[in-house]
């Protein structure tokens, strides 16, 4: 099994936690677990691991606050709450969130049903998605003539997306 | 407008009828969370924002077809009890019982179709089906869910999907659970070795009410931790199949003890009749733990196949919010566990003596307790010296 938080040493630590009357389980390498601060598994609330409480936790750390601009909800009250305050905040809290996210669910991209408004354009976001995931592994392998070629195909989705966005 | 005791005196559809694999699944239920673009979330949002939602989404949904008919009620202006009720039919859930102003539920007369308006999101829809029918609960909601979206604005995004307060139902926004009723699998103390093995696979598995760990009348609801990164209809198809071989567990565990266990199985249906059908006080636990054995013992045949009818509502019937309303007034802990056994001594009058109780057992009090000593019960150990007294003293009167 894999660690959810790093998604690449294998687990080691393994916690089930009712979390909102939901099950929840989280398998965490050795690393992941010492700088979570997750010495006892059995004491530990997993939704504050899950939303990033642990060890590492600031003291006083009012400074450099993240906020949700659309709503003024702020970073520090979604980790006491485990609720966000707009939809916007799924932007504002970007980083951190999606690698929550992560470790939450079986994917980070939606596949389901999707409303009739959104039908038009989801396609192409996906194709953009997939089309920047394979450009950052060409960069990653050196492999430039592939990455140049995947940026164009990105840039001619993109101008495609904003069409049928119109 | 339906009357809000009309919804009280009529069982919920899902109650009443029998669905497929209905003698181990009870229910079936799919959710959808969805919330308007461009608003907080209600937990977030202030008055103004939670009536304007409301404002907009009520008169939507109470004009879809579907709801032709139904009952409908801003949450503040029912009592204590009536919301407690409806959390007891699992309409709403606890938390939107304790929300403020904005909040509120419709749902349609047969009590099979739910939705809650400003609980932790803008909308959460329900719908409630008998037996295995998790596909059709799904059809269901997902049609009232389609015809919203015409007039309703989705928070939606192409990479996450339908945007929810919770970070934990991103994507479909969906919940999709069954509840089964698995007591040879108790009695036989297999269930935590499939409670593991269930949540290895992304799913979660809880008692009847949420958060409390514990199942009551042994009821277990399954239902998938995972909203994003799968189709629904792949969600609620793997959930299907794992409780297909949850059921064929359970009638395995049924069929087992039934053929090397029996003085154990006639002995916890022949205690659960006696004390259901003549105890003058008796606690929630203990009530749905017994009737949660009445009902074994129909599917195993002690008693006719219409009495499972009357046993399931009593699994309502018996919980404290509904005793409060049969009763008309608030009641003490007390006065409901005596309100409680009444209720059971008049429901289960009718119902003739376990069928296969075999006389010869009770001749030979030896049996009775190496069976005893055997097999652990599944009442609470409070229970059992009473019960043993109880059933001694049978022994010695004959
Ligand atoms: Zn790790
Ligand atoms: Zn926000």
């Amino acid at each position: 099994m894999i660690c959810d938080v790093c998604q690449d040493k294998h687990a080691t630590v393994y916690l089930t936690q009712i979390v909102d009357g939901q099950m929840k389980k989280v398998n965490l390498c050795e690393g992941c677990a010492k700088e979570k601060g997750v010495t006892d598994p059995t004491g530990f609330a997993l939704a504050d691991l899950l939303l990033g409480l642990g060890s590492d936790e600031k003291v006083g750390g009012a400074v450099d606050e993240r906020f949700c601009e659309v709503c003024d909800f702020t970073h520090s009250e979604f980790k006491k709450t485990g609720r966000l305050g707009c939809s916007a905040c799924y932007h504002a809290f970007g980083d951190g969130l999606d690698s929550l996210i992560r470790a939450m669910h079986k994917g980070i991209r939606h596949v389901g049903k999707v409303p009739t408004r959104y039908r038009a354009t989801k396609h192409f976001t996906d194709q953009i998605t997939d089309l920047k995931h394979r450009l950052k592994i060409a960069i990653t392998d050196e492999n430039f003539e592939s990455a140049a070629q995947l940026r164009d195909e990105i840039k001619s989705a993109e101008a495609e997306f904003v069409r049928a966005k119109a | 407008m339906m009357q809000f005791n009309t919804i009280l005196k009529n069982p919920a559809e899902w109650m009443l009828s029998t669905g497929p694999c209905g003698e181990i699944v009870i229910s079936s239920r799919v959710r959808l969370a969805r919330n308007l673009a461009g608003l907080s979330f209600p937990g977030w949002a202030d008055e103004e924002d939670r009536m304007l939602v409301l404002n907009s989404v009520k008169p939507a949904i109470e004009e879809l077809s579907e709801m032709r008919g139904a009952f409908s009620s801003d949450l503040r202006d029912l009592s204590a009890i009536k919301k407690q009720v409806l959390v007891e039919r699992h309409l709403i859930s606890r938390e939107q019982a304790a929300k403020g102003p904005g909040s509120a539920a419709v749902m349609n007369r047969k009590q099979t179709l739910c939705v809650m308006i400003n609980e932790e999101d803008h909308l959460r829809m329900q719908s409630i089906k008998a037996g295995l029918n998790l596909s059709s609960a799904l059809k269901m909601v997902d049609k009232v869910d389609t015809k919203l979206e015409e007039c309703l604005d989705y928070a939606f995004d192409n990479q996450h999907g339908y945007l929810t307060a919770c970070p934990t139902n991103l994507g479909t926004g969906m919940r999709a659970s069954a509840m089964l009723h698995l007591p040879a699998l108790v009695l036989s103390e297999q269930i935590n070795q499939v409670i593991g093995a269930v949540n290895k696979i992304g799913l979660a598995v809880r008692g009847l009410y949420g958060e409390g760990t514990e199942a009551l009348g042994n009821i277990f609801q399954v239902s998938n931790q995972h909203t994003l990164g799968e189709h629904e209809t792949e969600i609620v198809a793997r959930l299907e199949k794992v409780v297909r071989q949850i059921v064929e567990h359970e009638q395995n565990a049924r069929e087992s003890l039934f053929e090397e266990r029996r003085p154990m199985l006639d002995d916890q249906v022949g205690r659960a009749y006696a004390i259901l059908r003549h105890a003058h006080i008796i606690s929630t636990k203990e009530a749905l733990n017994l009737l949660s054995m009445l009902r074994a013992g129909v599917e195993l045949d002690y008693f006719s196949p219409d009495a499972r009818g009357v046993i399931d509502i009593l699994f309502m019937e018996i919980q404290p919010a509904h005793l409060q309303i049969r009763a008309g007034r608030k009641l003490g802990a007390e006065e409901r566990d005596i309100l409680r056994a009444e209720i059971m001594r008049d429901q289960l009058k009718t119902l003739s003596e376990p069928g296969r109780f075999p006389p010869s057992d009770r001749e030979d009090p030896g049996s009775d307790t190496t069976t005893g000593g055997r097999v652990k019960p599944p009442e609470p150990p409070a229970e059992n010296p009473e019960s043993d007294r109880r059933g001694k003293g049978k022994d010695n009167d004959e």
